[in-house]
């Protein structure tokens, strides 16, 4: 069954009927913006326009913006590869393979992490479930374009390499207790 | 045994060339080109956005040289020339191909009878003494014109059948009934404007409107002794080149139109033939209403007679005056068109149909009947004149006055 949507019909006045004072007033008002925002002042002009690459918009602080993973103090990352992230993950796009740590107290290192950027949603949770503080998105980039699809996969490389932006709590802290107490060699 | 140069078909031939190329190549074309580029930005300032303005090839002090944007008028150009020119399988090949110069080419020829300057007396002897700057004289003067102006619906209505498509051929068919139905208003609108001047020849029409009316108060325009027949005018006209708010054929957002089949420069024609269609209304409009080359008290045949402009510019320069005086009121025209396109929203087809034959065609006979009785009261055109201004004065008023906002507006109940 189809249901039919009578619309309220609006009642015009005869002056609007009439139709040709609107078409002037309306055109009165483009002709208006039209030369305030060619001529005007700073004041007037009111282009929302941001030309791109030349200028950027400012982000909000909250912004989060792309991953990294964080080091120790020694370098390597702090990642012990734990697959908590890769499982929290609702786009599947975090790949990890854990290999054997000589450090008996963590086991395992990521022998590779990689993040498909072409995949990820930015929903932050891979961040959550984390529970070394080895992976944050504080960097507050974007993920920069790319030719080929395999150049959107980036690597633990990469991902180590970046930094958090200013404002951030610091990557070598004492947040991370097993950090705190040094790696057991 | 006269001179070569003395032969008359030569100086028509050579003239007429030079007239053609100064107005059509050296104004017409262009103008419609920077059109293009023109919609996009005014249309962009006008929604506080910035429009095109990124293509360049070249660097320029250290900057891309961008041009305001009009290397995007050269792109486009490039893009038009080098796509495919696709024809489909099922379309009538050789009418599929002529449609689209139909439209473009009735329109570039209707210019050929606008007057775009004073009538040169160059001192030059015999045939060169006097030229007119107007490609072509003609007695049928402003029915030709219409004449030409039907004859464009023909570019729509072809390339809608020979597409053989059912969207574009519904876009030729809503062309051709909107065309038809509009060209009566057209025509009637101008009835009273011919009554005035009593002449249809397009130069005549210029010279006649040189004088002052309203006992020498006001320029002899059209616009000032015909304001509704200008507006109702306007208002055909721009029906008549199918551009917002009566873009029914187009329909961009349903039907694509009646080329919705042409790519490439097919496609560019129809484009940059309405461009053309928008400087030709102007330039008409200018001749008919706005007193063509003229500029009341500084430029004038009237003054040319006895005029001290004459004596102080020189026969050539006076001319060239006249010709930005015309080139500045067509301009001006075709940015009114332009808002008018980017401030209206589209008619609704019935709506369209109603306001040609219910609204315009009352009003044009109105106006053909209130014109001739004052003119047989007074010859003189001033109490027409007087008229003429307190139609103009009481619609400023109605429009200054009217209500400011909608009352009890469901929208606003919200």
């Amino acid at each position: 069954m189809a249901t039919i949507k009578v619309r309220e019909q609006v009642e015009y006045s005869a002056y609007e009927r009439s139709y040709l004072p609107e078409i002037f007033r309306g055109l009165w008002l483009s002709f208006g913006r039209f030369f305030a925002n060619l001529f005007g002042s700073k004041k007037t002009r009111r282009l929302q326009t941001i030309n791109y690459p030349d200028e950027q918009r400012v982000y909000p602080p909250r912004y989060r913006g792309q991953h990294r993973l964080l080091a120790r103090a020694d370098g390597s990352p702090r990642c012990v590869a734990c697959y908590m992230c890769s499982t929290a993950c609702p786009a599947f796009c975090i790949h990890i393979v854990a290999g054997q740590s000589s450090d008996t107290e963590t086991e395992k290192y990521p022998a590779a992490f990689e993040i498909d950027m072409l995949r990820c949603i930015y929903c932050g949770l891979c961040v959550e479930a984390c529970p070394e503080d080895a992976i944050r998105m504080d960097t507050g980039i974007h993920t920069p374009p790319f030719y080929s699809r395999d150049d959107g996969v980036v690597g633990r490389v990469d991902l180590l390499s970046l930094i958090g932006r200013p404002g951030t709590p610091a990557a070598f802290g004492a947040q991370n207790t097993r950090e705190a107490k040094g790696r057991g060699d | 045994m006269s001179l070569f140069w003395q032969d008359p078909l030569v100086a028509m031939a050579t003239t007429t060339t030079v007239k053609f190329f100064i107005l059509v190549v050296g104004f017409v074309l262009p103008l419609a080109a920077v059109l293009t580029w023109m919609e996009r930005r005014q249309s962009a300032y006008s929604q506080d956005r910035m429009g095109p303005h990124r293509a360049h090839f070249f660097t320029l002090f250290g900057k891309p040289f961008v041009a305001f944007g009009l290397i995007h008028v050269l792109a486009d150009a490039i893009k038009m020339f080098f796509k495919e020119p696709f024809t489909p399988r099922t379309a009538d090949r050789m009418v599929f191909r002529i449609a689209p110069a139909i439209g473009f080419v009735t329109s570039v020829m209707i210019m050929a009878q606008v007057p775009f300057g004073p009538d040169l007396v160059t001192g030059w002897g015999g045939v060169w003494e006097h030229i007119p700057l107007q490609i072509a004289r003609l007695d049928s003067g402003l029915l030709l014109v219409l004449a030409l102006g039907s004859l464009g619906i023909y570019g729509a209505a072809l390339a809608g059948w020979s597409s053989n498509s059912r969207f574009a051929l519904l876009g030729g068919l809503r062309a051709s009934a909107q065309g038809v139905s509009y060209e009566i208003a057209l025509g009637l609108t101008l009835v009273g404007l011919l009554m005035v001047h009593g002449s249809t020849e397009l130069s005549a029409l210029v010279d006649a409107q040189g004088g002052t009316t309203f006992f020498g108060l006001l320029p002899a325009w059209g616009i000032f002794l015909q304001p509704m027949g200008a507006i109702l005018y306007l208002v055909a006209a721009i029906a008549e080149t199918k551009r917002a708010p009566f873009d029914l054929p187009e329909g961009e957002s349903e039907i694509i139109g009646y080329f919705v089949e042409y790519s490439s420069m097919g496609f560019g024609m129809f484009m940059l033939g309405e461009f053309v269609e928008v400087v030709t209304l102007s330039a008409l409009f200018t001749t008919l209403f706005l007193g063509g080359w003229q500029l009341p008290g500084v430029l004038g045949d009237h003054l040319l007679q006895l005029g001290p402009w004459r004596l102080a510019l020189g026969p050539l320069s006076y001319g060239l005056a006249g010709m930005a005086v015309f080139a500045s009121k067509v301009f001006l025209m075709c940015v009114l068109q332009l808002q008018v396109r980017w401030t209206l929203p589209r008619f609704r087809y019935d709506q369209l149909m109603h306001l040609g034959w219910k609204t315009l065609l009352p009003l044009s006979l109105v106006n053909i009947f209130v014109t001739a009785v004052l003119l047989a009261l007074d010859p003189t055109h001033d109490s027409l004149a007087a008229f003429g201004l307190l139609q103009v004065v009481a619609f400023v008023l109605v429009t200054i006055a009217g209500p400011r906002q909608r009352v009890g507006h469901p929208a606003a109940a919200h």
